[in-house]
């Protein structure tokens, strides 16, 4: 009797999850076919998370994933080599012309500066932060902080957050290439939090107490903050098609914009967009 | 044919099939380096320095660093492997070498990752509050890369050693040779082979290992001048730009990096044979 309740309530269980992760992925019953997806870097994990759910959903459905820079996204979208090309800013008004591509503002990714929790160094303008990454400021004391080399960690090439720390706060200076790099998130984290004298990036949805996120120009950052635009150092991701989406690629997109989309938006360290009104 | 040399038909088979995939690889890595080479001459792959923005890919700097790492992690690790060979046949007592070769045999069961991340939590503040630095250095992962060949290394000499120990115990015993300088100057040298081969094995691990040096060598871009500098391996290289995925120069270098640590190995390994044979 006492087996039967467990298993009846495993059963439960199951039958719940499956229906709650089931509903938006129904609209891929019955399809099938390819779908290219290229472009932004940053997209990335949003965009093969996405895909592996939807083919162990439906295996008749192929979806695959590439990186190559906005640039590409647009190239690709526009030349219908892709049936998504992924930009990490707007679209210009003469790529839209060209290409009569229509856009899908899904995610906002955010770039904190961060710094270890003991450092008193909560703020730093926007100049600082160039001349500590090209090597101009290397002890915090010229920051009136604890005197002590700055220790300067960076991302590798070609990740997304690296990106937008690049475009938004760096611009046209490049990085000195004595910076320590490291390849994820989760290892930026460590380090700082390791590193008195540290000073680092991630993505705004990874800050937490082991790490203390510096203000930008007096911008405190924070995922309010970012949703709100009251912090500097935020680009949208778009998803960008050609012509009015339809079939498979119009099921992504909406899975892209559905609970379990936003789900793993967030899960990417971004914050979810909802679909732009037609 | 005398089957004795060849063995059963399925052996054979899989000899070739084993053999024939190991060529394919071999040589697709070899031609897609000397496509990069060749396709990227204005990329200045060899080069000092790595700026993608100018168009520079030169990844001199990492085959600096993988040499300076692994060549170092192989001395201190051959010593340490030595010594515990030593322990092991004769040099300690019955209980202490049994405790060591316990504790070797339960070090070559831990994965790399666990050592990575015990010492970005242990050695890297070690050595960043002793030595200065921020710790991620050619010095933190050169010690791991030591101690995770350590197992490898020992067990080969151990092997050896043990059988020709055994062999001329009796007649070193009758001619008046103690058991230390039975060890010391019979054994060891007669060993000399397998002291080679545990050498190229360890030093094919160390400059092969990507996990380590990703983790602790701090991955900045320059030359290593000091054991506390940052460094990046071409390891490292491949498995920070891979995931990112993007084309062009960087993808360049990461083909020449691949053929260039195949070739290292090769050579290594080959050289070693020669020297062995004579």
């Amino acid at each position: 009797m006492k087996t039967l309740k467990k298993l009846s309530a495993v059963f439960a269980f199951f039958a719940l999850t499956s229906a709650g992760w089931g509903a938006p992925l129904d609209a891929f019953k019955g399809l099938e076919g390819k779908l290219d997806i290229a472009g932004g870097t940053a997209h990335i994990p949003v965009m093969t998370q996405a895909a592996r759910d939807i083919m162990t959903f439906n295996p008749k459905i192929r979806i695959t994933v590439a990186g190559g820079g906005s640039g590409v996204g647009v190239k690709q979208v526009g030349e219908g080599l892709a049936q998504i090309g992924n930009t990490g800013r707007p679209l210009k008004p003469a790529e839209v012309e060209k290409f009569g591509l229509k856009t899908f503002p899904f995610a906002i990714d955010g770039v904190a500066l961060a710094v270890h929790p003991a450092n008193p160094v909560k703020a730093l303008t926007k100049e600082q932060v160039v001349a500590i990454y090209t090597g101009k400021i290397t002890d915090w004391k010229e920051l009136s902080g604890i005197p002590g080399a700055i220790d300067v960690y960076g991302r590798e090439d070609g990740s997304g957050t690296r990106e937008t720390f690049q475009g938004k706060l760096m611009g046209k200076t490049e990085q000195m290439p004595s910076v320590n790099t490291v390849n994820s998130n989760g290892a930026m984290k460590t380090a700082i939090a390791q590193d008195a004298r540290a000073i680092g990036y991630v993505g705004i949805g990874h800050l937490d107490s082991t790490i203390a996120g510096v203000a930008i120009d007096g911008h405190v950052p924070s995922q309010e903050n970012a949703a709100k635009g009251e912090y500097p150092v935020v680009r949208d991701l778009f998803m960008n098609t050609k012509g009015e989406p339809t079939g498979l690629t119009a099921a992504f997109i909406d899975y892209i914009y559905s609970e379990p989309g936003a789900k793993i938006i967030e899960k990417s360290g971004y914050i979810p967009l909802p679909k732009p009104a037609k | 044919m005398n089957s004795r040399h060849n063995g059963p038909l399925a052996l054979r088979a899989l000899a070739l099939t084993v053999s024939a995939l190991l060529g394919t690889v071999s040589s697709f890595i070899i031609l897609s380096g000397a496509e990069a080479i060749l396709r990227g001459h204005d990329l200045a792959l060899l080069g000092a320095v790595w700026n993608p923005a100018a168009r520079q890919f030169g990844i001199l700097t990492m085959i600096q660093a993988s040499l300076v790492l692994s060549l170092s992690s192989l001395c201190v690790g051959f010593c340490v492997s030595l010594g515990c060979c030593c322990m092991l046949n004769g040099l300690a007592p019955h209980v202490v070498a049994k405790v060591l070769m316990g504790a070797l045999t339960l070090m070559t069961a831990i994965p790399t990752v666990v050592y990575g991340f015990a010492a970005v939590f242990l050695l890297v503040p070690l050595i960043r509050g002793a030595l200065g630095g921020t710790g991620f250095c050619w010095l933190a992962a050169g010690l791991l890369l030591a101690l995770q060949g350590v197992p490898t290394m020992t067990f080969i000499m151990h092997g050896a050693v043990r059988s020709i120990a055994s062999e001329t115990r009796f007649t070193a015993a009758a001619l008046g040779v103690t058991p230390r300088q039975h060890l010391s100057c019979i054994v060891l040298p007669l060993s000399n082979r397998a002291m080679l081969q545990a050498a190229i094995l360890g030093l094919g691990r160390a400059v092969g290992d990507a996990l380590l040096p990703t983790m602790l060598a701090g991955n900045a871009i320059r030359f290593a001048h000091s054991p506390l500098d940052s460094v990046r391996t071409l390891t490292a290289h491949i498995s920070l730009v891979l995931s990112s995925d993007i084309g062009g120069g960087e993808h360049f270098s990461l083909l020449l990096a691949g053929a260039l640590l195949l070739a290292f190995c090769a050579v290594v390994s080959l050289t070693a044979r020669r020297l062995t044979r004579r």
